[in-house]
């Protein structure tokens, strides 16, 4: 964050983005594709588990997009999962390695890490919400001595809109990660749970006390799976959820007016917030 | 005011020629029936007792479409583009005035916005002390924007056959350097100025029944109002109460290229939380579908998130949205309504209470 902003006031523009190439490009599904970017002259993105970028293509337009890769596995390069939904992303997914684009960042927050040390975790993420989850994901188990249990509950649609399949497996594989993968509707080939998310927290006992959950996806998903996390479910502590709130971070730095809640600037204060932080924060999760 | 300088209206015509030679000049212009403030060469041009302008001088620091970067699509050309011309605002109202000041709490703090900061840097303020209501609408004595804020370079109080000029800062007291027509103040002035001010309060009134520091309270007790939904109804969510706000600053980024297919710019353009699709999201979310909650939401930010965050409320009272909306919707109305409705509601409960 600190280098992040050193970096931006040396700028001529807090508008202007760095041209950083494409090094490689990886379908995931049908709809999201994962690119693996190197900023100019071997810098650092040097970000945080749960913060974003501003994407651009001059010609084109700009759009917010969270960092998949953890800061541990990334070195002078970074990744982003991009799923195409608009003018942006559709040419996005034309471009090949060698290509450049226009980065900004990184921008927000990001989750507290430091703070999760010590602690079992428990990761919910739901559809394109691995993406940002799974920064923080690899990072945790990248310092792995330094957590308690690792459980995470997947959710998908459909078995062809799960995310980093070969990740999966090899979560799936270790012994110190309890993985469990849900799709709302099963394929032929599908053999494993059935239902949405929710249907998952009833095949894990927490210490709700020593837990941390992490939760990214959709404001109705979050409505459910707080359900599950809260008093009524696992009883985990409100300071002990966390989340990463979808705004339009238009700017990316503050400015646009685009995403803010109440007084609170996503871009900036969040998009990772704890439930105790925004759950007095009336358009936080409607 | 000690130290104060005086010229007289017929050396105006001279001192702003003097000024045009260094500056580009933005003064109150009349527009068919109205005025707006737009570059001016000639003192005849312009006219200094004018009702508030149409649109408020954010026009000069966050124009209503602003060119951020130029690029080139295939040699890789990417520059920032910034605003660097000298430029003199003649006749800015004490409320604009505030205006900027809230402004400058949202380009230059946190992040700072070189674009903002250098069309900031490069303009001058000659703002005018405003001695009668230019608005059926304007509430600044309830916002406490009727007094200048230490904004301006120089301040002109109108005397009748002179203007008194009060020095905010070098770059102003240079604007003075090198033309003779102005003096400096004298017994006679400072007395004939204590009297024009004294007098100009009552000319004012009060349009709000609360309290502006109470103003944050009652929103907050109100975010589950009625009202919202009963404005909601009325609202036509057309945006025109943010576009001439002078302290709404909200924008959307655009990219266009040229007819030549290579060269193009981005630029940024005033945009609305008043408009559908404002707080949309790709995924196809939209935080605030209805134009009740959009329509909340601006009152909140203006009068109580804001005040939260930087101390400043974002409304001057200039009476500018209250005079745009078709649907009669103003400011007065919706802050004199909730306060209505907290006095009845609390007389209410108290006959309601056992004594």
């Amino acid at each position: 964050m600190i280098a992040a902003q050193t970096s931006m006031l040396e700028a001529a523009s807090i508008y202007l983005p760095l041209e950083a190439r494409i090094l490689d490009v990886r379908p995931l599904t049908q709809l999201e594709k994962l690119y693996t970017i190197a900023l100019p002259e071997g810098m650092s993105l040097n970000h945080r588990p749960g913060q974003f970028v501003e994407v651009s293509l001059f010609g084109i337009g700009e759009a917010p997009i969270s960092i998949c890769s953890s800061p541990s596995q990334s070195g002078n390069t970074f990744q982003l999962c991009v799923r195409r939904v608009g003018e942006l992303t559709s040419a996005l997914h034309r471009l090949e390695p060698g290509d450049s684009i226009g980065i900004r960042g990184p921008f927000g927050n990001g989750f507290p890490i430091e703070r999760f040390r010590g602690k079992d975790m428990l990761f919910a993420p739901g559809g394109l919400g691995l993406a940002p989850a799974r920064s923080l994901i690899n990072q945790v188990l990248d310092e792995r001595g330094f957590f308690g249990r690792v459980i995470i509950l997947y959710g998908a649609r459909h078995p062809s809109e799960l995310l980093f399949t070969e990740e999966l497996s090899k979560w799936e594989k270790r012994d110190d990660v309890e993985l469990h993968v849900t799709v709302d509707r099963p394929d032929d080939n599908w053999k494993g749970n059935v239902g949405v998310i929710t249907t998952l927290f009833q095949k894990i006992q927490v210490d709700a006390p020593n837990t941390i959950a992490v939760t990214v996806g959709p404001p109705v998903m979050y409505r459910f799976v707080l359900v599950e996390l809260l008093g009524l479910g696992k009883g985990i502590r409100e300071g002990n959820i966390w989340l990463s709130l979808e705004r339009r971070m238009k700017c990316g730095v503050g400015k646009c007016g685009h995403c803010q809640m109440n007084h609170i600037y996503t871009c900036l204060d969040g998009p990772c917030f704890s439930y105790a932080q925004i759950r007095h924060v009336e358009e936080a999760l409607s | 005011m000690k130290n104060s300088m005086v010229i007289s209206k017929t050396s105006m015509k001279a001192w702003i020629e003097h000024l045009g030679k260094d500056f580009r000049l933005i003064g109150p212009k009349p527009f068919q029936d109205r005025y707006v403030f737009g570059e001016f060469h000639d003192a005849a041009e312009i006219d200094l007792n004018y009702p508030a302008a149409m649109l408020p001088l954010k026009k000069i620091l966050l124009p209503q479409r602003e060119d951020l970067i130029a690029f080139g699509k295939t040699n890789g050309k990417a520059e920032p583009v910034l605003e660097n011309r000298p430029t003199i605002v003649l006749g800015a109202h004490t409320c604009d005035l505030h205006a900027i000041a809230s402004l400058d709490h949202a380009f230059l703090e946190g992040y700072i916005d070189q674009h903002y900061r250098s069309r900031r840097e490069h303009t001058l303020w000659i703002s005018l002390e405003c001695l009668e209501p230019c608005s059926e609408h304007a509430f600044c004595k309830d916002m406490g924007t009727l007094v200048t804020p230490d904004k301006f370079d120089l301040h002109l109080t109108d005397l009748g056959d002179d203007y008194v000029i009060d020095i905010g800062s070098e770059r102003g007291a240079a604007l003075l350097h090198g033309f003779d027509a102005v003096r400096e103040a004298g017994e006679d002035d400072y007395r004939q100025f204590d009297q024009v001010m004294s007098q100009k309060w009552s000319c004012f009134p009060y349009r709000l029944e609360v309290d502006f520091t109470d103003i944050p309270r009652l929103l907050a007790t109100n975010y589950r109002s009625v009202l919202w939904d009963e404005l909601g109804e009325r609202c036509l969510g057309c945006g025109a109460c943010t576009l001439v706000c002078p302290t709404c600053f909200c924008f959307n980024v655009i990219d266009e290229v040229d007819f030549s297919l290579h060269e193009g710019k981005r630029y940024r353009t005033w945009d609305s939380c008043q408009l559908n699709e404002f707080a949309l999201v790709a995924g196809g979310h939209d935080f605030r579908p209805s134009r009740a909650e959009r329509l909340r939401h601006r009152f909140f930010h203006k009068y109580k998130n804001q005040v939260a965050t930087s101390g400043l409320a974002a409304c001057v009272g200039c009476g500018r949205c209250a005079e745009a909306c078709i649907a009669n919707i103003t400011p007065m109305e919706v802050l004199n309504s909730l306060h209505r409705r907290r006095v009845a509601s609390a007389r209410h409960k108290q006959e309601a209470s056992p004594q």
